[in-house]
């Protein structure tokens, strides 16, 4: 599903030349549950971009889905963001002050799915993560943890090829941490292929394989064996 | 994203801060409105005094008195060169073939009194044919004759706004005295209103037998105007050579440039006051044009604002799909949709402006419907004018920047 050589990212800032990533190398199958650790300043958020699309990498190749996206423009990067990856961000990132069904219905729209079918494909969604009840709340009249539900619906409403999450439960009290990770454990039942960056070990427990980044190289890559459920 | 979708969109991320739209659009609205009433006020004014021209009666050609030239040197002061024996030759030459009737006259602004009201009128000198010649008519009583000229008579009619000056309304003035510049006269008519306004507004004018304004009232011999009906519109540049060459001849003058009087016809009078009010409206509309500009500029800065605002939610919309051009586009609806209902509002308070200004002015307005179409259309291209740099810098937000930005 994601095959990455060499992948290298240089920022350079004022002359001076910041290495983020030094060479990344990884290879995720399909319905794996991956979680990047590492700690602030590792390069791991930097990756997080790249496998994104929201950035472009210095250096080396990307493969999503066997299409090479480390050479796109920003309009084609629009388009796999939109048809192929699904985000969970740690601040949500829901539109203020708009109901939690418009805000599923948001990538449909910019793929100009017709209306009927967004609605239908969004309520589903909201069904999926518990949130049928809730359709026409706005997004500030929910809790962190249902605001990050719609934001789940809003990743899974256009079917992508890998759901990246960035520290999805960063934002959120403990117990309603756990729901989530349910939701996403759900998911990776269900065969979906998950990228979950996070820093605590707690929640990497989750995931089925886990790959630590320190100073832009993965310096551990382990199945992991001991999940919770 | 469809443009319909966008559009629907637009105007509910407008309806979320609606004192900050209300005061995004206040500019276009006082803008357009100012632009709307001033030209429309503009028009109105040029309107008025072409009904005014017009009322001076058909055909219609003025001789007045100009400063002559001898040689390089102006004559200065008092244009005394017309005088009535000019008036007569017009009327008797075999040479002039063109004209239907003259009607010589001298006005000045003389004090009235009427027991205790007192007012300071513009007395014309006239003789029976002003009446026709004007297309003047009575509501009571007569109108100069000629019997009135010939035995130089203390008679007077009065236009219908200096009756009521003098006399307050509702009282029928006819067989009253009136006294100009200490003489006494007996009012035999007043006029109908003309309704015209402002300088020259036959309304408020007292008319006097010209004889005796000549001999009794300001002892002068000269005149100020001849006003001469040609026999028809086809003949009136003719007229206008004919009694040229007659005047040049009488007053011993071979060179046109020297002459001491012109001819005016309606035309150019009415040309000369067009040209003058069409700069008028033009400039009006241009200090109105800088409000409008002034009103773009805000929508941009409110644009702007918004934009960094809402940086992160246009970081999640690219991140969400969202391409360059669907971005650029959102935000050019939106400030299109504040200025085009920005345009709309300050129409319909334009209107209102201009309507009530000619209310108070009690000058006729002209609400033209192409600048009306014209005025929401500039307002459509202002959105996007003033829009364009905005959705430009909120386009070019890479969408990592955008979500990382608090």
């Amino acid at each position: 599903m994601i095959k990455m050589k060499g992948i290298t990212k240089i920022y350079a800032h004022d002359g001076v030349e910041t290495v983020a990533l030094a060479g990344v190398n990884i290879n995720v199958e399909e319905g794996e549950f991956l979680a990047i650790m590492g700690p602030s300043g590792s390069g791991k958020s930097t990756l997080m971009h790249i496998l994104g699309a929201l950035d472009s990498p210095t250096g080396g190749e990307y493969w999503l889905d066997n299409q090479d996206v480390s050479r796109l423009n920003d309009d084609e990067l629009a388009d796999i963001r939109n048809r192929k990856i699904g985000f969970v961000f740690q601040a949500y990132n829901l539109l203020p002050r708009t109901s939690a069904l418009k805000n599923v219905e948001l990538p449909m729209a910019y793929a100009e799915i017709n209306k009927d079918i967004r609605v239908k494909r969004a309520k589903e969604m909201l069904g999926l993560v518990g949130l049928e009840d809730r359709m026409e709340h706005l997004s500030n009249q929910l809790s962190g943890g249902q605001q990050q539900r719609v934001a789940i619906a809003r990743a899974l409403t256009m079917d992508p090829k890998i759901i990246l999450a960035d520290e999805p439960t960063g934002n959120i009290a403990s117990q309603q941490a756990e729901e989530i990770m349910k939701i996403f454990e759900k998911l990776h039942k269900d065969g979906r292929t998950i990228v979950m960056i996070t820093h605590e070990e707690d929640i990497a427990r989750w995931a089925s394989r886990v790959v630590t980044i320190r100073d832009g190289k993965i310096v551990e890559d382990r199945k992991n064996s001991r999940r919770t459920k | 994203m469809k443009l319909t979708e966008i559009i629907r969109e637009s105007f509910g991320t407008l309806g979320l801060n609606k004192m900050r739209t209300g005061l995004a659009a206040l500019g276009i609205i006082i803008g357009i409105g100012s632009v709307i009433a001033l030209i429309s006020l503009g028009a109105g004014s040029q309107k008025a005094i072409e009904n005014q021209i017009q009322a001076l009666g058909a055909n219609l050609l003025t001789v007045m008195p100009s400063n002559s030239r001898q040689g390089n040197v102006r004559t200065a002061g008092q244009n005394t060169s017309l005088t009535t024996e000019d008036a007569r030759a017009i009327e008797g030459s075999e040479s002039i073939t063109t004209v239907n009737r003259i009607s010589p006259e001298l006005s000045r602004r003389s004090q009235v009194i009427a027991g205790r009201n007192n007012t300071n009128s513009e007395i014309v000198g006239v003789e029976t044919n002003y009446a026709g010649i004007h297309t003047l008519e009575m509501t009571s009583g007569n109108f100069i004759g000629e019997r009135d000229v010939t035995s130089m008579t203390k008679v007077a009619v009065l236009g219908p706004q200096t009756a009521i000056d003098l006399f307050g309304e509702g009282i029928n003035p006819v067989g009253q005295k009136i006294r100009i510049n200490k003489q006494s006269f007996s009012v035999i008519g007043v006029t109908k209103s003309k309704g015209g306004s402002g300088f020259n507004n036959p309304d408020s004018m007292i008319f006097v037998p010209l004889s005796t304004a000549q001999k009794q009232l300001f002892g002068v011999d000269y005149l100020s105007t001849i006003a001469v009906e040609a026999k028809s519109k086809e003949v009136m540049t003719q007229a206008q050579d004919e009694i040229g060459y007659l005047l040049l001849e009488r007053h011993k003058l071979n060179n046109p440039i020297n002459a001491d009087f012109m001819i005016m016809s309606q035309n150019d009078i009415l040309n000369t006051a067009s040209e003058v009010t069409g700069t008028f409206t033009t400039l009006l509309g241009g200090i109105a044009a800088i409000s409008l500009l002034v009103g773009g500029i805000g929508i941009m800065n409110i644009m702007l604002v918004t934009v960094t605002e809402r940086t992160r939610e246009i970081g999640l919309r690219k991140a969400l799909g969202a391409k360059k051009k669907t971005i650029i586009t959102q935000f050019l609806v939106e400030s299109v949709i504040l200025t085009f209902f920005g345009g709309i509002i300050g129409m319909a308070f334009g209107i209102g402006v201009s309507l009530l200004l000619a209310k108070i002015l009690s000058t006729p307005t002209a609400l033209s419907i192409p600048s009306m179409f014209l005025a929401i259309g500039v307002s459509g291209i202002i959105g996007i004018v003033f829009g364009w740099y905005p959705a430009q810098r909120a386009a070019k937000l890479q969408p990592i920047e955008a979500l990382r930005f608090e």
